[in-house]
């Protein structure tokens, strides 16, 4: 174990373990409600990577935290649910702002944005690198600074150390737009404002979570399958935790996995698609040898675990967090008690900086030409917000956008190429296998909330016609996380697309807006 | 169906007069392009605010606050009606003075206000900045959310029979009869309530979109009180220059801060301008400094009505025999929609009007119409 810091926790005090997140310390000591919603409901975390807004707590003095993205401190005054301030604290400072030049910014260090750094460092370009997390590798390979990074990525990593790019951790980008030749970002860096001059930007923003609303999906306790796994990551203990793991896709046995491994009892794995239509994807797996390895060896992870296709979660129970979970399998339904449920859908591509940029998108992704170049000239794009393919896509297309943002030529570089089409092709099969069924749709009730920022539950929304209209009646999407998680559940129940963006894409304070030398 | 009067427009004008003739025993058909109370009305900050610019901006102003006021228990939660009250503030002595001004003729003509010192002011909203000279307190003035505001007339006009259309554009306005897609329509009277796209159904209408910015913020309820708005306001929304920014901050129902305001000349294009942005921020943060840790959410923008001598465009034009224009109202649309509504419906009954509807006459004559 290492070593201990002392926080206040409404009050009380609580020992953490030094290095972990807030939400993970908040949960180890036993607090999973971390806000109130504006209806009154208890909240905790939900993605656990900085996105969803609903794990927002006070930190010394200051509301609106993302305990998820925190790391703790010795001292640290957390409040949570009505024990959170409700304005901040008078700053003793005035937030910094920080200028910094770059030939290539590279949004997000996961591991397309990490390949692409280390591409266009390599290729002589002054190459910046920007991540909200603490420390780079994005999702998959998501860790606390200081952790060393998991055998997968550690060759990269170091490459990205000798390349020469700039690292800029715990910076979220809010704000993009053309400026003259090039580009200017706004970031928020813990507090201070960084504002970023690119002549070329490489969007590797990744993805989140698909979340669609079903009864009690509100409760502390019910965390996206990702989400519980960032969770854990940032540090929750889950020995003894009895774990549901529900939803669809290949990200739901890794999940499993990894909570199996963290000491938690996975009593369920529940996929939603059929089984007949996993065959079809096992056999376009047995091309991709890999992929069938990766999906035994998670499977033998956790071979005590019953795993049931055709099978969903129709409903948490609780009271102020889930004890136990309704699942439906098309004839019938049973109760599952547990102290944690996972559950999401896949993932949906993060778009939003570029869709500020004015850059085209695909059903919903961000559409790019064979250099990875988007319909803006200048902006690239790698990795999931292209679209959901896996890792091994990520790291290809961040090395072309990589090579091409500094000016050569990819197509050169044949390996990658093949790599990109291999990839792409088997993702598409493997979206139509997990596509949700039509009876998730048929989850949620006329009271269930679907904008979890607003409380904004279905029969208001249902009401409208569009979802502009549906945030301007209902207030769907209205909150700080901007209809990250509600637009789209919107599109899946609805049909409807998501209204546009409008900046900052990112909650930021409203000081950093102060100072825009520019027109 | 036949129908006594078309409204075209749903917007916080065209809902009000919807409902106001609808109200008059009229058979009302409400047409809207894209759907309810998205355009400007989607837009605004909702301060229902009683105004000194000119005895016309204030009689009509006053006379739509109290309108409100008086159907403030009727309003549904979702239009987050609020009696916050306005503070006018001056932030120099020599502002302090026009406070005083300012005060007399609230008073002389009946409106409720108190004076306060720059001690009585730290103690009334604590996150302004020390030092400030002082501001007015109008305690009556209000603050609604204006979609949801505007829905609830529509929902009101509903209930009296009116027929609201979504998705039907008027492509044009021929008297007593307007075109859309799926064919013409008719009515004893018509009202053009298309805000600042008026002018497109009636040419020579003095109307032009004046932009505005704001943000908002997450939220943080009880950090100010009442919408604070400094008593340089005026200069920034009639002055002439082309471009200006004031410090107007309203705390939402919903514990949000909502930011404005900005404004300038610059068509219908609605993209953010960072730097106008960063002009208003910085004009904001000399008054609350303690702003700047706030979490911004969003930012948009909108287009007010604007009229070359800042009044609105209300009542017949006669150029076409059956046409009512309501449009002009600037960035004071969503207050003096019930006034508005109540002018529209006297003109079309010939009744009278409990104020003089003449300022207010769409062909008024401009003097030095200084207007782009
Ligand atoms: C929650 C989750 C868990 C996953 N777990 C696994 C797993 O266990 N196994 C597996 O094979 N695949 C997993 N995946 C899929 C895996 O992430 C992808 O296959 C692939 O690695 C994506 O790489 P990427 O570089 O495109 O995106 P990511 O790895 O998602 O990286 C994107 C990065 O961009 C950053 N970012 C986004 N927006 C901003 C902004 N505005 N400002 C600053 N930074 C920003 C994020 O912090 C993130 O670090 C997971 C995906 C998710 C969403
Ligand atoms: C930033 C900002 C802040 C503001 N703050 C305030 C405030 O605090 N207090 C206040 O009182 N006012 C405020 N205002 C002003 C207020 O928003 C406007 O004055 C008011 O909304 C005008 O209402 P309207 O109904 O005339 O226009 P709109 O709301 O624009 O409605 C017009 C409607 O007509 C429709 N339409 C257009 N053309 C056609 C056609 N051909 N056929 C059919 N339909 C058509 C449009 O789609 C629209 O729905 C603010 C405005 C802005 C921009």
């Amino acid at each position: 174990m290492r070593e201990s810091v002392r926080l206040t926790v409404d009050g009380r005090a609580v020992l953490a373990e030094a290095g972990v997140t807030v939400a993970a310390a908040l949960w180890n000591a036993g607090v999973l409600g971390l806000r109130r919603s504006v209806g009154g409901e208890a909240r905790g975390v939900l993605c656990a990577m900085g996105i969803c807004y609903e794990c927002r707590v006070g930190i010394d003095g200051v509301p609106h935290r993302r305990a998820c993205m925190e790391l703790v401190a010795d001292g640290m005054v957390i409040g949570t649910g009505a024990a959170a301030p409700d304005v901040p604290r008078p700053a003793s400072r005035v937030p910094e702002r920080v200028s910094v030049e770059a030939d290539v910014a590279v949004i997000g260090a996961g591991p397309a944005g990490v390949a692409a750094a280390c591409r266009a460092a390599e290729s002589g370009a002054r190459t910046l690198l920007l991540d909200d997390a603490a420390a780079s590798g994005g999702q998959i390979h998501r860790r606390l600074p200081g952790q060393p990074p998991p055998e997968a990525a550690r060759s990269w990593l170091e490459r990205l150390e000798r390349s020469g790019a700039q690292r800029i951790a715990g910076a979220t980008v809010a704000e993009a737009r053309r400026e003259g030749e090039g580009f200017v970002l706004l970031a928020d860096c813990g507090g201070a404002a960084l504002a970023v001059t690119a002549r070329r930007v490489i969007l590797a923003t990744g993805a989140r979570e698909l979340f669609l609303p079903f009864p009690g999906w509100t409760l502390p306790g019910v965390l996206g399958a990702g989400g519980a796994q960032a969770l854990a990551k940032g540090g929750a203990s889950l020995a003894g935790r009895i774990a549901v793991v529900a939803g669809s896709g290949p990200l739901l046995l890794a999940v499993a996995a990894h909570l199996a491994k963290a000491g938690a009892e996975v009593a369920l794995v529940a996929e939603q698609a059929p089984l007949g239509a996993l065959a079809i994807f096992g056999s376009a797996l047995a091309l991709a040898p890999g992929k069938l390895l990766e999906a035994a060896r998670y499977r033998a992870a956790f071979s005590d675990t019953p795993f049931r296709t055709g099978a969903w979660i129709a409903e948490a129970r609780g009271t102020d967090r889930v004890e136990r979970v309704v699942v439906e399998d098309g004839s019938g339904r049973f109760e599952i008690p547990c102290d944690l449920a996972a559950v999401a859908h896949g993932l949906v591509p993060n778009t939003e900086l570029a869709r500020l940029l004015g850059c085209g998108t695909e059903s919903g992704a961000v559409r790019v030409e064979a250099q990875q170049e988007t319909t803006v000239p200048g902006v690239f794009a790698a990795g999931e917000t292209c679209g959901v393919a896996g890792i091994d896509v990520a790291i290809a297309e961040g090395e072309i956008a990589g090579l091409a943002a500094a000016g050569r030529d990819a197509s050169a570089a044949p390996p990658l190429l093949r790599a990109r089409a291999r990839g792409r092709s088997l993702a598409r099969r493997m979206a139509r296998a997990f596509r949700p069924r039509a009876e998730l749709r048929r989850l949620a009730r006329p009271d269930t909330v679907v904008c979890r920022c607003e409380d904004a539950r279905l029969a208001s929304i249902a009401a409208c016609g569009a979802a502009r209209e549906a945030k301007l009646a209902a207030r769907a999407g209205m909150g700080p996380c901007q209809g990250r998680v509600c637009a789209p559940a919107l599109e899946f129940l609805f049909g409807w697309d998501s209204d546009t963006v409008r900046p900052p894409a990112r909650p930021v304070p409203l000081g950093h807006l102060a100072r825009e030398e520019t027109t | 169906m036949p129908t006594d009067a078309i409204v075209v427009g749903a917007g916080v004008v065209g809902a009000a007069c919807a409902e106001a003739l609808a109200a008059a025993g009229l058979s009302v058909t409400v047409l809207e392009s894209r759907f309810a109370a998205g355009g400007a009305t989607a837009a605004a900050m909702g301060h229902l605010v009683v105004m000194d610019d000119s005895e016309a901006q204030f009689a009509l102003t006053r006379l739509s606050r109290d309108l409100w006021t008086r159907r403030a228990g009727e309003m549904p939660p979702g239009c987050e009606d609020e009696r916050t009250g306005t503070l006018w503030i001056a932030a120099t002595e020599d502002e302090l003075a026009l406070v005083g001004n300012k005060a007399a003729f609230y008073r002389e003509r009946g409106v409720d206000v108190a004076e306060l010192d720059g001690g009585a002011l730290a103690r009334e909203e604590p996150n302004l900045r020390p030092g400030l000279a002082g501001a007015l307190l109008v305690p009556d003035d209000r603050v609604v959310y204006p979609p949801n505001a505007a829905r609830w007339l529509l929902s009101r006009a509903a209930a009296r029979g009116a027929r609201l259309v979504e998705g039907a554009e008027v492509s044009a306005i021929h008297g007593r009869r307007v075109a859309t897609r799926t064919g013409d329509l008719e009515a004893a009277c018509v009202v053009n309530a298309t805000g600042a796209a008026a002018p497109l159904l009636t040419p020579g209408l003095p109307v032009a979109p004046r932009k505005g910015h704001l943000v908002i913020t997450d939220r943080y309820p009880g950090f100010c009180r009442r919408q604070l708005v400094e008593l340089g306001y005026l200069r920034s929304a009639h002055g002439a220059s082309n471009e200006s920014v004031a410090f107007n901050l309203q705390p939402r129902a919903t514990g949000q801060m909502l930011l404005g305001s900005s404004r300038e000349f610059a068509g219908f294009d609605a993209s953010i301008r960072p730097a106008i942005r960063a002009r208003m921020v910085l004009r904001a943060l000399e008054y609350a400094p303690a702003l700047a840790a706030l979490s911004a959410i969003r930012t948009w923008t909108g287009f007010r009505p604007a009229t070359p001598d800042n009044l609105p465009l209300i009542g017949a034009w006669p150029e076409t025999p059956g046409l009512f224009v309501a449009t002009g109202h600037e960035g004071l649309g969503i207050t003096t929609a019930l006034g508005t509504a109540r002018l529209v419906a006297d003109a079309v009954l010939g009744r009278t009007s409990p104020i003089d509807p003449a300022p207010y006459r769409p062909t008024r004559a401009f003097p030095g119409a200084a207007h782009a």
